[in-house]
């Protein structure tokens, strides 16, 4: 009990941030993939922060953040195998040279 | 009887659904076809019989009829009607009768043909508008059993399309038939606009029980009603029964099968025109000035004299006999304008059943001599297909009215009744009952006697194909002993018997005069080959020519009729390529002019620049908005992240 709730949600914040950081300006699109792990990761830190200071005693928080776990890891197994058709497809990893979504 | 009436239109309802049926029918499926064909004329034949029998005993009341309403309008009513009456229930039975024999020689007949499903259907299809022609108790569906009888014809003369002769036959029947039609249709019309009804018998308010009120009204031409009606009806029948000058088409439609020639070109069709008028004869009797039936008697009297003759000098096989039918059907049409509605009648009767026996007779040499119809080159063939030749001998007997044969008693009656309404009718009728024997033996002599003159050898035809012939030739020889009961059936007696004994004499001796003469001509001397001269040829000289010609007949409506429509025709394709071409075009161009006016000030100038402005503006807007897409994701991303910091500070400070 000695850390308070603050210091979690700020190193989630943190978290966020870097990844958000990441995915907005990394060029190697596996490096996006990771810096949205990143994202994920903070999300799952204010879960299970929020359950344990306000509604310890459920299992409802911890239940969600493994379930949170086991969506982005299935989420990164698609990315991935996105990031392999893109790879053959464009002959590189560069998100900058993808550019067909647009008007 | 009343009861049976009920049950009258189970008869063409059979063949109906033999037809419907045989439709659909997959072209390899013959057994099932020809099977269901003869079980719904079977049992068509059946309940025939049943209703004639039990009109048998009730001939005295007279008939049944039974009407009902098929649809309303406006405050009317449009009624159908079955009638049995012994009229209806001796064609009914006959029709059916003959009608089944003849399916049963065409299984064999139409055996090798590949569209033998067709044929039945249409033939089921034949038979079951002919039955409802005759159960009908009213003119508008005998009018419509009569377009559809005249629709199979149409269909099975041009059975084999694909030969243009048969082609050009199948037309040549529907438009000629189509023709006295016209009158039918416009009698019918005439009727119902004066009597009100369509209903033949209707308990005392029906079509021929006003006959007698129809009489006393003024009609055209200063002719009653009755006889104005009459007249009108009787081109349809003149149409139907191939009566003079209507007759062209049926010596054309010997273009179709055999089987049909039997059945529809020689026994039920044609005969409808004959039952048509003796089923309506209350009404044609009606005047007392008996104009209509004179008419009648005397347009009979010219076609059983004109045909004949044709017949003397014609080589197909089938042609001959189609002329004997337009001469008999004359005979028929001559006994009903004489007054004889039972002479008539009866002949109908009794010629269905001997002619239908030659034609499929003819079938049956046709086919044994391997599609062979040119008399010349047949010849001895009572050597190979003796079946066939005794039957034919019967039919020919029949024809030739020798006595016991039914063609002697039916055709004596028909003299006799001639006899004692106009003595030149009688005298005529006499010279074309020569002039039948005459044929007929010598059509005996080409086909039957002497040697062999065609190619391949001929043989006898199956037991299918004879087996009817023979059936019918039994009817032949026996029907004429019913005459007189016939009569008493019909519920009428004949009136007076003079002249009986001079009128039979002289029948008898014309008929054995044409015979003797038809042996000294062709008989004697049997031809030696196909390409010999007609013996008859070298006496009649030009005669003969025009005799083979058919009195050119078919020139005469070609260089007339024919050639006035086709003019005609010209004429208004002119008129309507100049004149109303012209204005339509003229009015066209008109509205072409205006309307480029209005388009150059209006439309391009005015509508068009104020849209193609608007156009224009939000093309510009979107070709500037589309470069904030610009397909990098991150940029999206980027977006998206400022928006929900925005709206963070927006909820922060609120």
């Amino acid at each position: 009990m000695s850390v308070p709730l603050g210091y979690y949600l700020v190193l989630g914040a943190v978290l966020f941030a870097i990844g958000l950081c990441g995915a907005l300006t990394r060029k190697n699109a596996i490096s996006v993939l990771m810096s949205i792990e990143i994202m994920f990761n903070a999300a799952i830190l204010n879960f299970v922060v929020f359950w344990y200071y306000l509604h310890n005693g459920a299992l409802t928080g911890q239940m969600f953040a493994l379930f949170a776990i086991a969506v982005a890891a299935a989420e990164s197994a698609v990315g991935l195998a996105l990031v392999i058709a893109v790879y053959r497809h464009y002959k590189g990893v560069n998100v900058d040279e993808m550019r067909s979504l647009k008007g | 009887m009343n009861e049976l009436v009920k049950q009258q239109w189970l008869i063409p309802f059979f063949p109906l659904v033999a037809a419907a049926v045989q439709s659909l029918l997959p072209r390899g499926a013959r057994k099932l076809s020809a099977g269901i064909c003869l079980t719904a004329m079977g049992a068509s034949c059946l309940l025939a019989l049943r209703a004639f029998i039990g009109t048998l005993g009730h001939h005295e009341t007279g008939r049944a009829v039974w009407n009902f309403t098929w649809f309303d309008y406006g405050t009317t009513q449009l009624q159908l009607g079955f009638i049995l009456d012994p009229l209806t229930a001796a064609m009914a039975l006959m029709v059916a009768f003959v009608g089944f024999w003849i399916f049963v020689n065409a299984t064999g007949y139409m055996h090798e043909d590949e569209n033998f499903t067709r044929f039945f259907c249409f033939m089921s299809l034949f038979a079951a508008a002919m039955l409802g022609l005759v159960v009908a108790n009213n003119l508008l569906l005998l009018f419509i059993c009569w377009e559809l009888v005249g629709l199979c014809s149409y269909l099975l003369i041009g059975f084999w399309y694909f030969k243009p002769s048969a082609a050009a036959a199948m037309k040549k029947a529907f438009i000629t038939t189509r023709i006295g039609d016209i009158g039918f249709f416009l009698g019918l019309l005439m009727l119902y606009w004066q009597a009100g009804t369509l209903n033949l018998y209707d308990s005392g308010n029906g079509a021929l029980e006003q006959a007698g009120k129809l009489a006393g009204m003024p009609g055209w031409f200063g002719w009653s009603m009755a006889t104005t009606i009459a007249v009108l009806l009787f081109l349809g029948a003149m149409g139907k029964s191939a009566q003079f000058p209507l007759h062209v088409w049926l010596p054309d439609a010997m273009e179709g099968p055999t089987p049909v020639s039997a059945l529809i070109h020689a026994a039920t069709m044609v005969a409808a025109g004959v039952f048509m008028v003796g089923r309506m004869f209350t009404l044609f009797a009606a005047d007392a000035s008996g104009l209509a039936l004179n008419i009648v008697m005397w347009v009979g009297c010219f076609t059983a004299l004109f045909s004949a003759t044709i017949a003397v000098a014609q080589f197909d096989i089938k042609r001959v006999l189609a002329y004997s039918t337009c001469s008999q059907l004359g005979f028929m049409m001559m006994a009903l304008g004489a007054g004889g509605l039972v002479p008539g009648q009866f002949h109908l009767l009794a010629h269905a059943f001997f002619k239908a026996l030659l034609f499929l007779g003819s079938g049956c040499v046709i086919i044994g001599t391997h599609h062979e119809q040119d008399m010349r080159r047949m010849g001895g063939l009572k050597k190979y297909m003796p079946i066939t030749f005794w039957c034919y001998l019967i039919g020919m007997l029949a024809l030739a009215g020798v006595p016991p044969f039914a063609g002697f008693f039916s055709k004596d009656e028909v003299l006799l009744v001639t006899f004692q309404r106009s003595k030149l009718a009688w005298g005529l009728a006499t010279f074309a009952a020569f002039l039948t024997a005459f044929y007929m033996t010598r059509q005996m002599f080409m086909v039957f006697a002497g040697k062999w003159r065609g190619h391949h050898e001929p043989h006898e035809v199956r037991w299918n194909m004879w087996l009817p012939v023979a059936v019918l030739s039994a009817f032949a020889i026996g029907l004429g002993f019913f005459g007189g009961k016939y009569g008493h059936f019909l519920g009428l007696h004949e009136e007076g018997h003079d002249g009986k004994w001079l009128v039979m004499g002289l029948s008898v001796a014309v008929g054995a005069v044409g015979i003797v003469l038809g042996w000294l001509v062709y008989g004697r001397k049997a031809m030696e080959h196909a390409e010999e001269p007609d013996p008859l040829a070298a006496k009649l000289g030009v005669l003969f020519t025009w005799l083979n010609r058919k009195w050119y007949v078919d020139e005469f409506y070609d260089a007339t009729v024919i050639r006035a429509t086709m003019l005609l025709g010209e004429l208004w394709r002119a008129f309507d390529k100049r004149v109303i071409d012209g204005i339509l075009h003229g009015i066209a161009w008109t509205a072409w002019g205006v309307s480029q006016v209005v388009r150059w000030v209006g439309d391009e100038f005015l509508i068009n620049g104020g849209f193609d402005a608007g156009c224009e503006s939000v093309r510009l807007s979107g070709r500037e908005l589309a470069k904030l897409q610009g397909g990098r994701i991150q940029g999206y991303l980027r977006v998206l992240c400022l928006g929900a910091v925005i709206l963070l500070v927006i909820w922060y400070l609120k």
